[in-house]
């Protein structure tokens, strides 16, 4: 039709030299991909770091990181998904500490371990069936509808906790987020297991089914995906149902490791859940990113918050610094895309 | 060509279509003969797109009946139009910027390996895509290259492009060389012009007379929602159709 003498791809890599091919391959990469760059910056500030302080590098060390930031990378992989189908949750934070809330009132209520589990990652889901039905159907603002769940959300863990934290979980409980795994030499803690699972879960996802094409679709343009014959609205509801899944599962986690639910607990994480998906390269415009993105940038913040005390960084100055890595991370990405 | 022993492919019936007080199609009888390339014209705002629209199942009439092969059928959607052999080329083109070529040939209809439909055939939208985009010599820098980096020649092409495979009976184009220049609006013509070929029924929306009286073989004007005419390209000329078109037969 058009006949420019442009080849398709493959005819293009049938020739050239295999070395160069290599090369461009991996600067075109680093060039394109924000995930391989950020993965570059983590290696050199854990660099940094393990020359500069005896304690970085020590297993200890890194295993409470990981803990750390587990429950929020696997409540980003569900914002992330969110994100990239075009939108944003802003209950995630609420929804981490209310299914925690749950799940430990009804364990202390004699439930077991398995029921109180469940019913915790139910809710999550259900609020976000809510969130996702109140944004297709009556056309709320994703920024609206959740911003209203959040609220909701956190009133739910004061009413029903009236105002205390919840106490006394049993064993078979707290060993999710405090039972080491050995895998090899080390002891992994359990929850960066289930962070590592569910990073290859939301992947494959996002990638190989239909579904995760769908999601990528109406992220990039709601109008032409509704117009392919894609059920957007449902696609919609599906994205919120993971991430209220998602954060569930994070906000169990979280309450197992404390050993304790709190009606204030994981207040503001939503900030950082939507901070950890942006640093990895997820356009909040939608339709790009990959949950690796998600996974990296909390690990980034989370490196940065136990690097700046580790160095002797006065605890009180560390949101200014992660509020400085959140805009030069999108500025950078803004910048290759021109 | 519309005989008395050739039935209409598609026939619409007293169809009305408003959006709040708007009448966008008010009381419209169209027909689609077998094989014949249909253009439809008429000024901004005459119906044309609404009208397609409802053909593809992106909106549904607020009265009449469709009738495709003298069956009446209720377009849900546009993935039951697809269902009833009918493929569409927007004037948006429908193309998602963010994804890359070959994702967005399959847009929509994705190959899956599995029968539930869930794992993606990735290896079979790649060399679906390629092989069409071959065949038809639509040239794309990559597969992989985002559609947001693609000129607008390209974008057309592509989107014309990815209805081929799917061998649809009916077939519609809105305003298909509108981004185009004059070589590549021949191209896509000829295009046009192949499909009639092999079998299939046409719709054309096009503001460029001269596109028009190219390749179409009817010619139907609306304006202001309502159906003005129809007429034989042999039996008309480019002023009547102007006449129609802007309703100056009536001052």
């Amino acid at each position: 039709m058009i006949r420019q003498k442009w080849n398709l791809e493959i005819e293009q890599r049938e020739t050239g030299v295999q070395a160069q091919r290599f090369l461009s391959l991996t600067a075109g990469l680093i060039k394109r991909s924000q995930v391989l760059t950020l993965l570059l910056i983590l290696v050199v500030m854990s660099g940094y770091l393990s020359i500069h302080t005896k304690t970085f590098l020590t297993s200890t060390n890194i295993f409470n990181i990981l803990r750390a930031f587990s429950w929020i990378a696997i409540s980003a992989f569900g914002q992330a998904m969110v994100i990239i189908g075009g939108g944003i949750d802003l209950s995630a934070g609420s929804v981490m500490a209310l299914s925690g809330v749950i799940s430990a009132m009804l364990l202390v209520h004699g439930a077991g371990v398995f029921v109180s589990v469940i019913a915790g990652l139910g809710l999550g889901a259900f609020l976000g069936y809510v969130n996702g039905v109140l944004i297709s159907k009556t056309k709320l603002p994703p920024f609206i509808a959740t911003l209203g769940m959040m609220s909701i959300g956190r009133g739910l863990c004061y009413g029903l906790t009236g105002g205390w934290p919840v106490r006394k979980l049993s064993e078979g409980f707290l060993f999710f987020g405090q039972k080491d795994i050995p895998v090899l030499l080390w002891k992994v803690p359990l929850p960066a297991i289930f962070m590592m699972a569910l990073a290859i879960i939301s992947f494959i996802l996002l990638n190989n089914t239909r579904y995760g094409y769908h999601i990528y679709a109406v992220g990039g343009n709601e109008l032409s995906a509704s117009l392919a014959g894609i059920n957007t609205g449902r696609i919609t509801i599906l994205i919120y149902i993971l991430s209220g899944f998602f954060a569930a599962i994070g906000g169990i986690l979280m309450t197992s490791r404390l050993g304790v639910a709190a009606p204030t607990a994981a207040l503001g994480y939503e900030l950082d859940i939507i901070a950890a998906a942006v640093i990895g390269g997820i356009s909040l415009r939608g339709g790009e990113g990959s949950v690796w993105g998600a996974l990296v940038g909390a690990a980034i913040m989370q490196v940065l918050r136990n690097g700046l005390v580790l160095t002797g960084f006065p605890a009180y100055w560390q949101p200014s610094a992660i509020g400085a890595v959140i805009i030069v991370a999108v500025m950078l990405d803004q910048l290759k895309k021109r | 060509m519309p005989d008395s022993d050739v039935r209409p492919i598609l026939e619409m019936k007293g169809i009305c279509k408003y959006f709040g007080g708007v009448h966008a199609l008010e009381d419209v009888d169209f027909e689609l003969y077998e094989n014949e390339i249909l253009a439809l014209v008429g000024d901004n705002g005459a119906g044309k797109s609404t009208l397609i629209k409802v053909i593809a199942g992106v909106h549904s009439p607020d009265r009449g009946k469709i009738y495709i092969q003298g069956k009446n059928v209720d377009i849900q959607n546009p993935l039951h139009a697809r269902g009833l052999g009918i493929e569409t080329v927007y004037q948006e083109l429908a193309l998602v910027e963010t994804r890359d070529v070959a994702d967005n040939f399959f847009l929509g209809r994705e190959p899956t390996k599995d029968r539930f439909g869930i794992w993606v055939d990735k290896k079979k939208i790649m060399e679906t895509t390629i092989n069409t985009l071959k065949k038809l010599a639509i040239s794309i820098p990559s597969l992989r290259t985002p559609v947001r980096y693609l000129s607008g020649g390209q974008r057309q092409a592509l989107a014309v492009g990815r209805i081929i495979p799917w061998g649809g009976r009916i077939i519609i184009m809105d305003e298909p060389t509108a981004a185009l220049g004059v070589e590549q609006s021949a191209e896509v013509l000829d295009l046009v012009r192949q499909l009639k070929k092999q079998g299939a029924s046409i719709i054309i929306i096009s503001h460029n007379l001269t596109h028009v009286f190219g390749v179409a073989d009817r010619i139907f004007v609306l304006r202001g929602g309502k159906k003005v005419g129809s007429r034989l390209k042999h039996e008309t000329t480019g002023d009547e159709i102007v006449k129609l078109i802007t309703g100056a037969e009536l001052v």
